[in-house]
């Protein structure tokens, strides 16, 4: 039964995130990696984290890709020659072609590793697991320092972009 | 109910993760290598997350929580740098920016 909830929402994510490195126009890469992002929290539904599902909804689906949007949108890249293109030159096709083939090599040793590991089948966790009322505790008691750490990283990276987009470069 | 197993988790972790590799290294629009970095850190916290269930903890979804909040930030000041350089030259293909190379 989960089996047939995951792999058409595996397929969606995977296509998906092909679209965005194959889309010529950033503005169709942008709503490929929307796609994306929802099927991953469906995926993520799937494995009972619905507090990070639904962080995952608001959070990247939300605010980031309304952000890139908006970059996209501001810049307003049309007619600025080679810029929309699939590969800026024709020269770099060799190592864009060496570079996918690495890649791909990296994920067959990936996946005999994967293959290799003993993983037993899980032990089924509690109705309750990954509810927001779990994780919350966890995150207010356990890893409080870490929470208190993030929000100052997000307060330096707020007070950087701001710094970063105000001052003119001379 | 029929589980899905863990491996499958970490073959659509690992086939995430490549194809954002491959739009950084093969992609030269900022914006577009912006989005295969957020497509990595999303196939990583699959990974967590399968990893978190698989072992009956919260921990991996507390780290991806983490990993949420550093690509928030990541994104937004990337962004801001993608526009002051644009400022600073009309184009955001990553081959024209090289004022750091004497």
């Amino acid at each position: 039964m989960e089996l047939l909830i995951f792999y058409p929402l595996a397929g969606i994510c995977i296509v998906l995130a092909l679209g965005v490195v194959i889309n010529n126009s950033p503005v169709n890469s942008a709503m490929s990696l929307i796609g994306m992002m929802l099927g991953l929290a469906g995926i993520f539904i799937l494995q009972q984290a619905h507090f990070i599902a639904i962080l995952q909804i608001i959070i990247y689906a939300g605010a980031i890709m309304v952000l890139f949007m908006f970059v996209i949108m501001l810049l307003n890249l049309k007619g600025k020659g080679e810029d929309d293109s699939w590969i800026s030159r024709d020269k770099d096709l060799l190592l864009t072609v060496l570079s996918s083939l690495l890649a791909v090599g990296v994920l067959y040793k990936i996946i005999i590793i994967i293959n290799a590991g003993d993983f037993n089948s899980p032990a089924l966790p509690p109705d309750s697991f990954g509810t927001v009322r779990e994780v919350g505790t966890i995150l207010f008691t356990k890893f409080i320092l870490p929470f208190e750490m993030a929000s100052i990283l997000l307060l330096v990276a707020m007070i950087g972009a701001v710094v970063l987009a105000k001052s003119k470069v001379d | 109910m029929e589980m899905v197993p863990l491996t499958h988790y970490l073959f659509l972790s690992a086939t995430l993760f490549v194809i954002g590799v491959v739009g950084v290294l093969v992609r030269r629009n900022a914006i577009v290598v912006f989005m295969s970095i957020e497509i990595m850190l999303n196939a990583v916290n699959i990974s967590l997350i399968a990893f978190d269930r698989y072992l009956n903890l919260h921990d991996g979804q507390i780290f991806s929580f983490m990993v949420m909040c550093v690509a928030a930030a990541e994104v937004s000041v990337g962004l801001a740098i993608i526009i002051s350089l644009f400022r600073n030259k009309p184009t955001i293909n990553l081959d024209e920016f090289n004022i750091m190379k004497s």
